[in-house]
């Protein structure tokens, strides 16, 4: 679709038809002061040529390192054929076009998508994602307040052991708008939220309850204790997981007596590659019952005058071009392009692919835990069971002891001593499919000459 | 030319609300209302126990095209949403002031309703929008 900018008698021409006198007057209800006065510090455009350079010298200052950092984001294979089809001309655009007569392809696409969430998480609907992981559980707190209008209290219990770059993401979304998130603390030398840490909320007005599976230190948390208890005790569950890690294990649909109310999570293992933070996806999936208050664009499948079915966007009421300030959320597009690569990801690998993806990641971090165990110095910090990612505790200092590896070409995890000091001198380790043996020896040994 | 009952008081936002004997008083969207939003698909009405002020939104109706806010004619408690609703919101397109009532409110200043349209006020107020 092209895109085709306004010209300056265009712009003229609109000006005048609403009576304003320039583009900046259309501003001026947003605070002189708020507004930015100059951009010093944005350094002059660079050519297509010179920005090529620029990367490919950054890129190799990183060289090609082993890597066993996992903590929320992680390396998996992806078929070339996913990025092949990807980055063709018609869906190639970080934005995704919604025009109906225009882009059945891609409403298409997003439909699948959605089907592909939804029996993924067990959920009856899914939105055409969100930004990422992190903005996903903010909106899945919001959604809860909005969908859950008996409690008063605006009060989200969130674990601890629920990646902690989330709650910071999500705190900073939604504090503003008057949600509280108190934190579960996890059960010592386990590593996991008993059911029983929750009873002294008992009887009090909780919105939500918050879990993550598996939680930040890897670790199977028993999801359906606890979406019981949040039942039980009025208060809507909000899941947080790892879409790979559901080719193994249950669905959220199905986590307690009812399974949980709403969705969330990071994209990125399916199709994604790692980049520097991003651009990854956030998706959503929840019940029929909160499809009104759940933020974003849905793709329905319909038929058109001559009864051919086709595709279009639905429930389009909720959303800010008609309902303004009172909308559902502000997200007007999704990442579109990742999505596009986690459909066709998800359709080549198929179900039995990604079944075999999950178990060979929570074989090969077995294998890690093994080898770096047996290394003096270095042990598992918990023992429950998990799926690919595990925490160990290490006798010296985490941060020198990566700085050390990284040295030797390898990165060895996610250093947790700033966010969970109590865990002292604690490592959280990932191997996925793309570990082999001989990776994780030579991380061992690698290890081993360090500590 | 759309419906508009004489024993009803109106606001200019297309609401109505109708004093029942029991001191009580139900709300609905007019006739021009449900015409105007065409086919609704969803009605969002107010819980049952919260305070309503006059003026203030109550109750959500979204149509294929439109979301649109239903405003309380009057200050009270809601003592009844009509859950009826729920499941078949086309209620209010074929009874807007029978079966498609909204909600029902116990009035904390029943005085109010004197401050609303009479059916030729609200009439002039339709016509206008045409």
């Amino acid at each position: 679709m092209p895109f085709i900018p306004h010209t300056e008698t265009d712009v003229k021409e609109m000006l005048a038809a609403i009576g304003a006198p320039a583009i900046d007057a259309l501003f001026d209800e947003i605070p002189a002061e708020l507004r930015i006065q100059s951009l010093a510090g944005i350094p002059e455009a660079l050519t297509e040529m010179e920005i090529g350079r620029l990367m490919q010298e950054r890129a190799q200052r990183d060289g090609r390192p082993l890597n066993s950092i996992g903590a929320g984001a992680y390396e998996h294979h992806i078929p070339a054929a996913v990025w092949a089809i990807v980055t063709r001309g018609e869906f190639y655009s970080a934005y995704t076009p919604y025009q109906a007569e225009a882009s059945q392809g891609t409403l298409q696409l997003l439909y699948e998508y959605q089907t592909m969430m939804a029996s993924l998480t067990g959920m009856q609907v899914s939105n055409a994602s969100l930004y990422d992981g992190a903005s996903a559980l903010a909106e899945a707190s919001l959604m809860a307040v909005r969908a859950h209008r008996k409690s008063k209290s605006a009060r989200i219990l969130v674990p601890a052991a629920v990646n902690p770059t989330y709650l910071q993401v999500a705190r900073a979304i939604a504090e503003g708008q008057k949600l509280n998130f108190d934190v579960l603390p996890y059960e010592p030398g386990v590593g996991t939220t008993s059911a029983a840490s929750l009873d002294s909320y008992r009887g009090q007005d909780i919105t939500a309850v918050v879990i993550q599976q598996p939680n930040f230190f890897g670790l199977l948390e028993d999801v359906d204790a606890i979406t019981d208890w949040a039942h039980a005790n009025g208060a809507l569950v909000i899941a947080v997981v790892n879409p790979l890690s559901l080719a193994i294990l249950k669905p959220p649909g199905e986590w307690g007596a009812k399974g949980v109310d709403i969705v969330v999570g990071e994209g990125q293992p399916l199709g994604v590659p790692l980049s520097s933070g991003g651009p990854y996806f956030g998706f959503m999936t929840t019940r029929l019952e909160h499809v009104r208050q759940m933020p974003g664009r849905i793709i329905g499948r319909t038929v058109d005058l001559d009864g051919k079915p086709g595709f279009t966007l639905t429930l389009q009421a909720r959303e800010q071009h008609i309902r303004r300030s009172k909308a559902t959320s502000n997200i007007c597009t999704n990442q579109g392009l990742l999505v596009t690569a986690a459909t066709i990801h998800m359709s080549l690998l198929g179900a039995t692919g990604l079944e075999r993806v999950a178990a060979t990641c929570q074989q090969r971090t077995r294998e890690l835990i093994g080898a770096l165990t047996k290394i003096k110095g270095v042990k598992l910090a918990f023992d429950g069971p998990r799926f690919h990612e595990a925490v160990l505790q290490l006798d010296r200092n985490v941060g020198e002891v990566l700085e050390a590896l990284a040295q030797r070409g390898v990165i060895g995890g996610y250093d947790l001593s700033q966010q969970y000091p109590e865990l002292g001198n604690a490592l959280l380790v990932c191997a996925t499919e793309t570990r082999t043996s001989e990776d994780i020896a030579a991380y061992a040994k690698a290890l081993n000459e360090v500590m | 030319m759309s419906s508009i009952p004489s024993d009803l008081k109106y606001l200019d936002s297309h609401e109505w609300a109708r004093l029942e004997s029991d001191g009580t008083v139900t709300v609905g969207i007019s006739d021009h209302a449900q015409g105007s939003l065409g086919d609704l698909v969803f009605v969002e009405v107010p819980e049952v126990g919260k305070t309503l002020a006059k003026g203030g939104a109550a109750a959500v109706v979204e149509s294929v095209k439109a979301a649109s806010d239903v405003y309380s004619p009057i200050s009270g408690e809601v003592i009844a949403a009509n859950e009826a609703l729920g499941a078949s919101p086309e209620l209010v397109n074929q009874d807007p002031y029978g079966a498609g009532w909204l909600f029902k409110v116990k009035p904390s200043n029943a005085g109010e309703l004197e401050q609303l349209l009479d059916a030729p006020a609200y009439e002039k107020v339709v016509e206008a929008a045409h």
